[in-house]
């Protein structure tokens, strides 16, 4: 019994050792690491999210690679917690050759592997969420909030807002509820919300929802007490299926709800039924059928190599974000390819040149297959967010559509005052000279 | 035969009262310590140091602290991560706010504040007991991260909410790659585990255990219960919260107190369990235990080649096996084993 | 004052949500002693496993329902033959310890089964609000949430049949007592273990159809477990009464608290509100409401 139990130590010992040594055989190739969660809480979010972007891989291998450069890559479950999520960045890091970049898709994670980036000289990108401070790339040259911030969503949810009631000056005396994840992430958006309350003089209401949420009913009585004009969901996970919910309970109508893009996905309506009908939210992607999407489902599902187990979720939300990120990250090093030498295998540091020059018009979309399936993209140093832009889009029952024909840009300048402010007290607690990296 | 104490005769009542009485352990323990010290900076990897060595320290030291509570003193508590994150956020505040501060006392103040917190949330301890007392103690737990998020000034006015950890400088050394801090989060283990190894020893120890066993009796002949349970949730506060100070000084960097959740209290229960109740190195031994399995069954899923979304699953599958197949092998956890190992080999190779 | 008691009413129907879960947790304190961390686990397995059945093989709800209580009961009796009956007579914390091993079993076994995505129950009870109370009184009360008080009042009336009218309730009142002492007079007790599994998971299952139509068939329902701790403290471990008693209290208070005070100290109190009040309350009575009276000899 006991003897047993060694020897399946020794097997599993031999087992890791094999699998450390045999991944280095393959070194020819880009090789990123997958930091993805598919079991616990945000399982829904995440196996979509890495499902698309796997998809994407195995459609760039199956086109012949970026100028003949396969991409290589490695899962390693992290279970949305930090400290496995560093792990697997540690464990990842140094393998085949090197990590291009991560993308750790939760907070708590990116902040783990936040400073040892620049030493590791791994880019990271954090598409619509982490830091929005990380916008400036003087202090922090690794991270690339890529598409937009919670900064730039609460700006934009703002300026959709105040088109829709006829212009700006319009919100004055309204009253706007933001129901909030009651967290680090729920309070992010509070400068920008307060910012314009000044600014607008509209009233603001702000009402957290303990986590997980489960059982809003207080929170939804002192709304529909305040009767607002506008609910701001800023939640995460089973909060907004029940906000949803609760919502219909208590009477409040689905189409005065705007969401924030992590209460936009089909995880998030599905669950709340016809509750959901009508509810709008922001998203950094149009809703819809692509070029891209096709390819994926021909040359990918076509050949069974398709990530996700369930095809009637190719498409979906956290599907797209998936698609898009690899399709960023790809652009990335196709540009750092076209500086540092065409059909090579590139360095993180590269990379983080690529990322920081990426510059992705409709010209370059519809090449990808992808015009509009997110905003035209411009990194610079000052700026690695790229565009700031989002759209609206409303659950209609059963699908998704887009509101906004066109992106909507909120107040950038006041953003960026921001982000210069914010950065700045970064960089002065962490004795960090802000300065662009040489390329 | 190797592992004998006859003709080891305490001469002395120091002799007879040294914390490892039989000279092999003795030389083991140094030697390992040694080990720790000098070979292992020059071996391991700097992924061994981030993602493994330190984690498993700072683990080590947190469970040491509510092996203290729960293994010596009885006390079972869920909100140990509410501990390390007073710990981990006090520190942060006392570098920010006093200039010049050194950052060993600002760990050590960060530890003092939480075993402050850990004595008031501890006095229900003195009417309520058993799972009555666990499932309050997740009152400790909430109620801490919640303050922690909606007072700005804990985390400096920072709009998320997250902190971001100062350098870790000591008399103008630097530590900054993780060898280093490594090496400084082992000095640190290395002293508490040694004062705590004492600490169970002596009379506090002693009258935490009388407490354990039976509190009223304990109450009867003559222990002063309130003093008695109050210090052991001191004494574990103050361990957590160096530990959660370290966690984020020498260990993540930036965080945000959810980091510091019920999931980080319920692993540090299990190490304990796991480990062995009343246990100094049962604390290390389950650290170690829950540390490394989970990364160990990657690699092992990760070679069968099956989808990540099965082996995700299955992994976990395996760690609640492997939990409750270690508690039906062994209930007294790994030290407990490693005790057994002990006893046999006294005798071996002779066995009468 | 008509918010007061819309307020009101909303806790004392969410309390009575949280009351659900608590039983299942009673049920097993109280036959066992055993602190089943599982049975957040358990709500997630039963909910999910009725939606599965329900979408990937197309079985109606009504079908699904009896395969579901099946597969509960086997997960019953299984959990008893494999987990506990190796470690009776152990510590009750290493008792505590093995059931969230059996969670983190559960979990995993759950999602590889029937996937991660997130599903949407319908149980043909509409969740608006009821119009004659609308129109009479203008307070708006959920049908859903009456009915699944209706459910939990019929559960619980049946478990104290079953507890006190029947043979088998007999024989779980005189292991609760003492294992012992019911073995030596004959009463098989790793039978009224399974059978109180069994129950568990009956409970778990009508928990997790009403909690699952609520909030979605997702693995947050694993967290309604931490609404129903403080119900259990401040209700008592060992008593069913307690558990609703416990529900009603907290439920009503935690929406009162965080309607009326938490605006003053920046909201979302609910989280650990509940915990506290129950812990003011275990000050006064440290065996919990109901629970019996702990009495400590040397």
């Amino acid at each position: 019994m006991k003897l047993k139990f060694v020897k399946a130590l020794a097997v599993s010992a031999v087992a890791a050792t094999t699998a450390l040594t045999g991944a280095l055989a393959t070194a020819q190739e880009q090789f990123i690491p997958i930091l993805s969660y598919r079991v616990g809480l945000y399982a829904a979010g995440g196996s979509g999210f890495f499902g698309g972007a796997i998809d994407y891989f195995n459609l760039v291998n199956a086109n012949g690679g970026i100028n003949g450069v396969k991409i290589s890559w490695e899962e390693c479950e992290t279970e949305y917690a930090a400290t496995r999520g560093v792990e697997c960045y540690e464990r990842l890091k140094k393998k085949n050759g090197g990590a291009t970049l991560v993308e750790p898709l939760g907070t708590g994670i990116a902040y783990g592997i936040l400073d040892r980036l620049p030493a590791d000289k791994v880019p990271m990108t954090t598409l619509g969420y982490g830091r929005s401070d990380a916008a400036n790339g003087q202090v922090f040259p690794y991270v690339f909030p890529l598409i937009t911030s919670y900064w730039n969503q609460a700006a934009g949810m703002i300026k959709y807002l105040g088109d829709k009631s006829g212009g700006m000056d319009k919100l004055k005396g309204k009253k706007i509820v933001h129901l909030y994840h009651d967290s680090a992430y729920g309070r992010e958006p509070f400068p920008v919300l307060e910012a314009y309350e000044k600014q607008l003089g509209f009233q603001l209401i702000k009402i957290p929802v303990p986590h997980p949420g489960t059982d809003q009913n207080a929170q939804w009585l002192q709304i529909r007490q305040a009767n607002p004009d506008h609910v701001i969901l800023w939640g995460w996970g089973v909060m907004n299926a029940v906000a949803l919910k609760t919502a219909a309970r208590v009477g409040f109508p689905r189409e005065k709800m705007l969401g924030v893009w992590w209460a936009g996905s089909e995880e998030d309506t599905i669950p709340a039924g016809d509750a959901a009908k009508g509810y709008t939210t922001m998203t950094f992607n149009t809703p819809g059928n692509y070029p891209v999407i096709d390819e994926i489902r021909k040359k990918v599902y076509g050949a069974n190599k398709g990530n996700l187990s369930d095809k009637d979720r190719i498409g979906s939300v956290y599907h797209m974000r998936g698609i898009t990120a690899a399709m960023l990250w790809v652009e990335g090093i196709r540009n750092a390819q076209n500086k540092y030498g065409k059909g090579k295998v590139m360095t993180g540091e590269q990379v983080r040149w690529g990322l920081e020059n990426l510059n992705v018009d409709e010209k370059r979309q519809r090449e990808l297959g992808a015009l509009n399936m997110f905003p035209t993209i411009k990194t610079s140093c000052q700026d690695h967010e790229g565009s700031g832009a989002v759209k609206v889009q409303v659950w209609d029952g059963k699908a998704w559509k887009a509101v906004t024909p066109n992106w909507v840009i909120g107040d950038r300048a006041m953003i960026q005052k921001m982000v210069a402010e914010s950065s700045a007290k970064y960089a002065a607690e962490k004795k960090i000279t802000p300065a662009c990296l040489p390329g | 035969m190797i592992y004998r104490e006859s003709g080891q005769y305490k001469t002395s009542y120091i002799n007879d009262s040294q914390i490892f009485p039989i000279k092999q352990d003795r030389y083991a323990v140094l030697a390992f310590i040694a080990f720790a010290f000098l070979a292992v900076p020059f071996i391991a990897t700097p992924y061994f140091f981030s993602a493994i060595l330190i984690p498993f320290l700072i683990f080590s030291l947190a469970a040491l602290g509510l092996n203290i509570l729960t293994g010596y003193a009885g006390q079972i508590s869920l909100g140990t991560a509410a501990f390390m994150a007073v710990g981990a956020f006090a520190a942060y505040n006392f570098m920010l706010r006093v200039p010049g501060m050194p950052i060993l006392l600002a760990f050590i103040l960060g530890g003092v504040c939480a075993s402050m917190v850990g004595i008031l949330f501890g006095l229900p301890s003195l009417r309520i007991r058993g799972f009555y007392l666990a499932a309050s103690t997740l009152a400790t737990q909430f109620f801490v991260v919640w303050c922690l998020t909606k007072v700005p000034w804990f985390t400096n006015y920072s709009s998320s909410g997250v902190i971001t950890a100062q350098e870790v400088k000591i008399l103008g050394f630097h530590f900054n790659t993780p060898e280093e801090k490594y090496l400084l989060v082992l000095a640190i283990v290395c002293v508490m585990a040694l004062l705590a190894k004492n600490m169970v020893r002596s009379t506090v120890g002693r009258s935490w255990m009388a407490v354990r066993d039976m509190d009223v009796a304990a109450e009867v002949i003559g222990f002063r219960i309130m003093r008695t349970k109050l210090t052991a949730f001191a004494v574990s506060s103050f361990y957590c919260g160096v530990a959660g100070a370290l966690f984020a000084y020498c260990y993540v960097g930036t965080v945000e107190p959810e980091a510091y959740n019920l999931d980080l209290s319920f692993r540090i229960l299990f190490m304990v369990i796991i480990g062995g109740l009343g246990s100094i190195l049962g604390s290390f031994l389950g650290a170690g235990f829950i540390v490394l399995l989970p990364i160990v069954l990657s690699y092992i899923v990760h070679v069968t080649g099956l989808p990540n979304s099965v082996t995700s699953n299955v992994e976990l599958m395996v760690f609640g096996a492997l939990i409750i197949f270690f508690l039906i092998v062994e209930p007294h956890g790994l030290a407990r084993l490693w005790q057994v190992a002990k006893e046999k080999l006294r005798l071996w190779p002779f066995p009468h | 004052m008509q918010f007061f008691f819309e307020v009101l009413i909303a806790g004392l129907l969410s309390g009575v949500m949280y009351a659900l879960v608590a039983l299942g947790f009673v049920l097993i304190f109280k036959a066992s002693g055993v602190f089943n961390f599982a049975q957040g686990a358990m709500v997630f397995f039963a909910a999910l496993t009725t939606v599965g059945l329900k979408e990937e093989f197309g079985l109606s709800l009504w079908a699904a329902i009896p395969i579901t209580m099946v597969v509960m009961v086997l997960l019953g009796i299984a959990t008893e033959r494999i987990v506990l009956r190796p470690l009776v007579n152990q510590h009750d914390i290493t008792l505590f310890m093995a059931t969230i091993g059996l969670t983190f079993f559960i979990e995993g076994f759950a999602q590889l089964v029937w996937g991660s995505t997130v599903r949407k129950l319908d149980l043909p009870i509409q969740d608006v609000p009821i119009e004659f109370v609308m129109e009479r009184t203008g307070m708006l009360i959920s049908q859903f949430d009456v009915i699944a008080a209706i459910i939990c009042a019929i559960l619980v009336a049946a478990l104290a049949i079953l507890f006190n009218k029947t043979k088998v309730g007999r024989a779980l009142r005189a292991v609760a007592d003492d294992h012992q002492a019911a073995l030596s007079v004959g009463i098989p007790l790793q039978h009224v273990w399974a059978i109180v599994w069994a129950v568990a998971g009956f409970v778990a299952l009508v928990a997790g159809l009403l909690w699952g139509a609520r909030n979605g068939v997702q693995f947050a329902l694993i967290f309604v477990a931490l609404k129903a701790l403080p119900v259990l403290i401040l209700g008592g471990f060992t008593s069913v009464p307690g558990a609703i008693v416990g529900g009603l209290i907290i439920g009503a208070s935690e929406k009162l608290a965080e309607v009326y005070i938490g605006p003053y100290v920046g909201g979302g109190i609910e989280g650990w509100f509940p915990y506290v009040l129950a812990l003011v309350f275990l000050l006064i009575r440290p065996e919990g409401l109901f629970g019996e009276k702990i009495i400590r000899r040397i």
